[in-house]
């Protein structure tokens, strides 16, 4: 009994890594599905057409805001730091380059997670929870390739440009507060952004983390909302876990995404 | 009843785990019928028919639809399958995101190539058959209960099945509602001359309007027989289920493992 | 095909996308466009490139003519061989001279070409054959002190000689 309850913590945590990873298995699964069933999706591409604009489209003041907001804290904080040493003057490069490889994919991620997956995830999940899935299915229409395909694809299409216009309002945030409020020379701060800035080094590489971002936010969404417990308590447990799982693979992703490429 | 069976039930057995739902049931419908399932709550109604359906197969015994096996389809047989199929959902389950007008349509448009204007004639007639001509524009959510289950009929029939499944189409529907429904059901099921599986436990209005009842009790068939010999059945069981008593071959207690007495610690040690 | 009001929502999402790469590409990481075909490449050999990284700028009189694309260690010899890819439109005499530069106290190192007066061209692929290697603020530091000594000592022995003169 002693010892029970000793390594009943130990047991806990054991039995979480093994569903962790249960988890993954299918998860992939579930992306060999989803590929699988993506026919439809491309071929009638009004369906995800429809869903970009509830994915990306509706989260296009979310982004211009924070990445504006994020932008301007970059100046002022950035001008603090760099006054002291005397180099003012690489505010521009500063602010661009946070902004281009962190900042603006991994901020976007986040913002794309709590405003577009949890609303993915709740939607399937209430789908499935009013029956509305299986009715699909017993329509002989493929719920994955009707529902969780066309969501799939608009979040891989919308992350990366959501994560682009991240970066142009930061940069835009950037500049309000150097060269509007503070009076840097704006010469010096896009000349300065300019040197410092390489087009593969730093933007494409930023873009190619979002698109990473972008199918793994879209995975856990829909995975979560389709295999959501079938009741109003499933739905809403499976929404926390959308935006808490999204957000430690967002971070855990971009360290190794960050590892290979710089 | 007649030989020529449309759906038919070969000793089969279903279960999840150890826990049996249904144990080698064996029954025929035949083509052009209309048969209501009955039985309590929970006694494995609805699993009949999912079995139908092919979204379960059958763990032993055979579940011929039309002569095929259907726990035998591969996924392509399957939804081909289904297409020849119409369900109702409990509760309508209309697509909440789509209109009046596009959860109808669905059906017509995942299945087929009609042009426009074709589809737009069939989902108004099939709005007509139903009597909600002039809801197409309306979101689910502004439907009342009965008429959200209407139009979920009309999405069922947009392609003319052969076999219609019923999944508790009576519940939680007013008594008109409920009286509408079930002359729509009685009047498509004549008009197109499909076999249909009713699942419900609502006795009277069933009766009225089937060509053949099945009980279901505890996984098995406990009683069948058309509604005049249901009706005049002396099985205690039949009995009590047609005129609702609270207690008799059912009871009224759940199968607690401990005594009452048990219960409140009343017992002595 | 029909068209409704999502479709232009969502084409006016995909727009700004695009618009904002562009911007990223052009404005923000000055992406200049010019193909391979319009550039080519020198060698220059120094003893010691101190802090010269790769992508550094290579420029003449202060303007930005290339960018040094490679650096490698001669094992032969034990230089440091640096690849200028620089642009077409610019050409260097045969007795151009290259040298590395700080930008500022302590700012980035780069590479400055001085043109000579030589008739004919550097060809691609040709070697600069005047080099000066980086300032290494150690070497610069000894360099002064040694002479410094130098100088103390040489002062010392002059006062001795004035001393012991009359």
């Amino acid at each position: 009994m002693m010892l029970d309850t000793l390594f009943a913590p130990l047991r806990k945590l054991g039995h979480s890594t093994i569903n962790a990873i249960w988890k993954l298995g299918v998860m992939s699964r579930f992306l060999l599905s989803i590929l699988t069933h993506s026919g439809q999706s491309l071929l009638r591409f009004q369906l995800t057409i429809r869903e970009v604009y509830f994915a990306g489209v509706l989260s296009l003041i979310i982004i211009v805001v924070s990445g504006l907001f994020v932008g301007m804290v970059l100046g002022l904080q950035g001008y603090n730091t760099l006054s002291r040493f005397g180099s003012a003057d690489a505010l521009g490069a500063l602010v661009a380059l946070s902004l281009l490889r962190e900042l603006g994919p991994v901020l976007a991620a986040l913002l794309f997670a709590s405003r577009s997956g949890s609303a993915m995830t709740a939607e399937i999940g209430l789908m499935k929870a009013t029956e509305q899935l299986e009715a699909m299915s017993v329509m002989a229409v493929d719920p994955v390739a009707r529902v969780v395909a066309p969501r799939f694809w608009a979040g891989v299409i919308s992350m990366p440009i959501l994560a682009a216009l991240f970066n142009v309002m930061g940069i835009f945030g950037g500049y309000l507060v150097g060269v509007v409020m503070i009076g840097l020379d704006e010469g010096t701060f896009w000349s300065q952004m300019q040197n410092n800035v390489d087009l593969h080094f730093d933007v494409v590489n930023g873009l190619i983390k979002s698109l990473f971002f972008g199918i793994a936010v879209t995975l856990i969404a829909v995975f979560e909302g389709f295999d959501a417990t079938p009741t109003a308590a499933g739905v809403s447990s499976a929404t926390t876990r959308t935006v808490v799982t999204s957000a430690l693979v967002i971070l855990a992703l971009d360290f190794v995404l960050t590892a290979f490429m710089f | 009843m007649q030989n020529d069976s449309f759906i038919e039930f070969k000793h089969v057995s279903f279960g999840y785990g150890d826990r049996l739902i249904l144990q080698d049931i064996s029954l025929k419908i035949g083509r052009g019928q209309l048969v209501a399932i009955m039985g309590g709550s929970g006694s494995g109604k609805t699993t009949l028919l999912r079995l139908i359906a092919g979204q379960i197969r059958a763990q032993q015994g055979q579940v011929l639809v039309d002569g095929r096996d259907v726990g035998r389809m591969n996924q392509r047989e399957l939804y081909q399958h289904r297409r020849r199929m119409g369900m109702l959902f409990q509760f309508g389950a209309l697509f909440t995101d789509l209109s009046v007008f596009d959860n109808v349509a669905f059906p017509i448009r995942e299945h087929t190539s009609l042009s426009t204007e074709m589809v737009r004639d069939l989902v108004l007639m099939k709005l007509h058959a139903v009597g909600l001509r002039g809801t197409e524009s309306l979101m689910p959510a502004e439907l009342s209960g009965g008429m959200a289950r209407r139009i979920a009929l009309a999405r069922a029939i947009a392609l003319d099945p052969q076999i219609m499944l019923y999944d508790e189409p009576f519940t939680g529907l007013d008594p008109i509602s409920l009286a509408t429904i079930a002359l729509l059901i009685k009047k498509l099921s004549d008009a197109l001359g499909t076999s249909a599986v009713m699942v419900t436990h609502d006795v009277h209005k069933s009766l009225e309007i089937v060509d053949y009842v099945y009980f279901i009790a505890g996984g098995k068939i406990a009683a069948a027989g058309t509604p005049d010999e249901v009706r005049a059945s002396d099985s205690p069981w039949v009995h009590q289920f047609v005129h609702g008593e609270a207690d008799g071959p059912v009871h009224f207690a759940y199968p607690a493992q401990q005594s009452l007495a048990g219960s409140f610690g009343l017992e002595g040690a | 095909m029909k068209r409704s009001i999502i479709d232009l929502w969502v084409g006016i999402f995909v727009a700004i996308g695009l618009a904002s790469v562009t911007f990223l590409a052009l404005k923000v990481a000055n992406l200049t466009p010019q193909s391979d075909s319009n550039s080519y490449t020198l060698i220059a050999e120094f003893d010691n490139i101190g802090g010269l990284k790769v992508k550094a700028p290579v420029k003449s009189s202060g303007v930005v003519v290339g960018r040094v694309s490679n650096i490698e260690l001669d094992t032969k010899r034990y230089v440091a061989r640096a690849t200028l890819t620089l642009n077409g439109q610019y050409h260097f005499s045969r007795d151009t001279s290259a040298e590395i530069l700080t930008a500022g106290l302590l700012g980035e190192q780069y590479v400055g070409l001085v043109q000579g007066g030589d008739e004919e061209n550097l060809k691609p692929g040709d070697r600069v054959q005047l080099t000066s290697s980086a300032l290494v603020l150690e070497q610069l530091i000894g360099k002064f002190m040694t002479s410094f000594a130098e100088g103390n000592n040489k002062a010392a022995a002059d006062a001795a000689r004035a001393e012991t003169a009359p």
